[in-house]
């Protein structure tokens, strides 16, 4: 593969006089994970909507590579190929599953209605897709047809898991995907995520505020610090060896257990 | 045999920020060659740079100045300053590391966590899960722990697993960072056997060993680190 998948090029993005994320630029390559850490306010999930789409920046552009269209810019797509690329190419994982999810639908519908979205008709088909997906995400093949609102937390996050991956993308964002979770359901949802990923050879961006979920997950690193990307490297090497005073009060601040 | 790994000129320091931007130098104009078959033992008092050094190798400390050339592929690559993405190729197929410590991904049972590596550079499951098994039977690892995650495993029980995970791939250069230092002197036994095949089978090695039996068991030759302006 000679281009990057997606390639951020300056993005800025300001909310009034207030500059969310400036200048940011990187390549994503295919198979990458790539992590975005910083503290709260620090301009990360800003930048990832502008990636995803989700926000249009004042400044700068973001290319990706499509599976067979060549390479677009992403803001400059009309809403509905914009749509459909976010449907087929793109997943996204929300740190509350309750965006990412239709609360008032059965599991296996959840799964099932990003199928339908690509195409699929056969209800035997996507009904034991949407199986397969509910055992790939350790979610029991007797809770399908209950609605995500009877589901705890940790259940609700491999939903909305196996409900972005159901349709094969190419690039996932995930934003705190493990935030607001008992350690332990942390745990097996890295875990899971760990898997998927290897196994789908997903490129990602993945936000997070953790810098032990950082380092489970990711190949790379950018931290983030009041909008701007004031490091960058190979993960192992932006927490063992970090350079920037902010990244160096970051690694010291883990506590150790 | 010519080097397969070549440094010059190599330079690190630590900046603490926290101290106010104090600058720790501790390498400083390094300089080695390893060609296969050889293994370079890494020697001098504690701090005097050691780990640094090998860490410098393997791309996980990022040094300011100088070179580290790898053959990889039948090419040389630079790794100072390299994209991450060629680290991470270069350590996938020929620069294997193994520390002191396994670093545990929880709830992966140690046979998968051995197998991994073996299955990043391609090779089938039956035969990395094989080949896995095979290493935790010589390194002495109970079969009844093999379906477990090493979590909960013994320090020593650990190491091996780790050595295990950091050997199964035929990686043309090695860097050891204490391969035996939690072992009993059987496990030891068994794993110099594994660094010596592999030292034997033509791979280039560098570590560090702070216990002189296995030093004089692998090395081929002594490299002494010493801080900037300490007398070797």
């Amino acid at each position: 593969m000679t281009k990057p998948l997606l390639s951020a090029q300056g993005i800025t993005k300001r909310f009034g006089d207030r500059v969310a994320c400036r200048g940011v630029s990187f390549d994503l390559w295919p198979g990458e994970v790539l992590g975005i850490v910083g503290e709260s306010g620090s301009g990360k999930t800003t930048l990832l909507n502008c990636l995803a789409g989700r926000l249009v920046p004042d400044e700068g552009a973001v290319l990706y590579e499509t599976a067979s269209a060549g390479t677009v810019d992403v803001h400059r797509l009309s809403e509905a190929r914009r749509r459909l690329l976010a449907r087929t190419e793109w997943g996204f994982v929300n740190q509350d599953a309750r965006e990412g999810l239709r609360m008032g639908v059965s599991a296996g519908a959840n799964i099932g209605e990003r199928l339908m979205a690509i195409g699929a008709r056969h209800y035997g088909d996507i009904r034991r897709t949407a199986s397969d997906w509910m055992q790939r995400v350790e979610l029991g093949l007797d809770r399908i047809d209950d609605r995500p609102t009877a589901y705890s937390g940790g259940m609700r996050q491999r939903l909305q898991i196996a409900r972005n991956l159901v349709s094969n993308p190419r690039l996932v964002f995930m934003d705190e995907p493990t935030g607001g979770l008992d350690v332990s359901v942390q745990a097996r949802l890295l875990d899971l995520l760990r898997g998927l990923v290897d196994r789908f050879h997903l490129s990602a961006v993945l936000v997070t505020h953790d810098l032990g979920v950082a380092r489970l997950l990711t190949h790379r690193l950018m931290v983030m610090q009041g909008g701007e990307v004031i490091e960058a490297g190979l993960t192992d090497q932006v927490l063992d060896d970090p350079q920037h005073a902010y990244t160096q009060m970051l690694v010291a601040s883990i506590l150790p257990v | 045999m010519s080097p397969v790994l070549r440094v010059s000129g190599l330079a690190k320091s630590f900046v603490m920020h926290a101290q106010g931007g104090l600058e720790l130098p501790v390498l400083q104009d390094v300089a080695l060659d390893v060609a296969p078959g050889e293994c370079l033992a890494l020697v001098g008092p504690s701090g005097a740079g050691k780990s640094t050094l090998l860490r410098s190798l393997y791309g996980n400390y990022r040094p300011q100045a100088g070179s580290i050339r790898v053959r990889h592929k039948d090419e040389w690559v630079e790794l100072v300053d390299a994209e991450p993405r060629l680290t991470l190729e270069v350590r996938r197929q020929t620069i294997g590391f193994v520390s002191q410590f396994l670093r545990v991904i929880p709830r992966v049972a140690t046979v998968d966590v051995v197998a991994e590596p073996m299955l990043r550079r391609g090779a089938s499951p039956e035969e990395a899960r094989r080949h896995a098994e095979f290493l935790l039977g010589v390194l002495g690892i109970p079969e009844r722990l093999w379906s477990l995650p090493p979590a909960t495993f013994s320090g020593g029980e650990q190491q091996r697993v780790n050595i295990a995970r950091s050997l199964i791939s035929d990686y043309p250069i090695l860097l050891l960072d204490e391969p035996t230092a939690s072992l009993d002197v059987a496990n030891r036994d068994g794993v110099i056997d594994l660094i010596r095949d592999r030292r034997e089978s033509g791979a280039a090695i560098v570590g560090i060993f702070h216990d002189v039996a296995v030093r004089d068991a692998l090395a081929t030759r002594l490299h002494t680190v010493a801080l900037p302006g300490v007398r070797a």
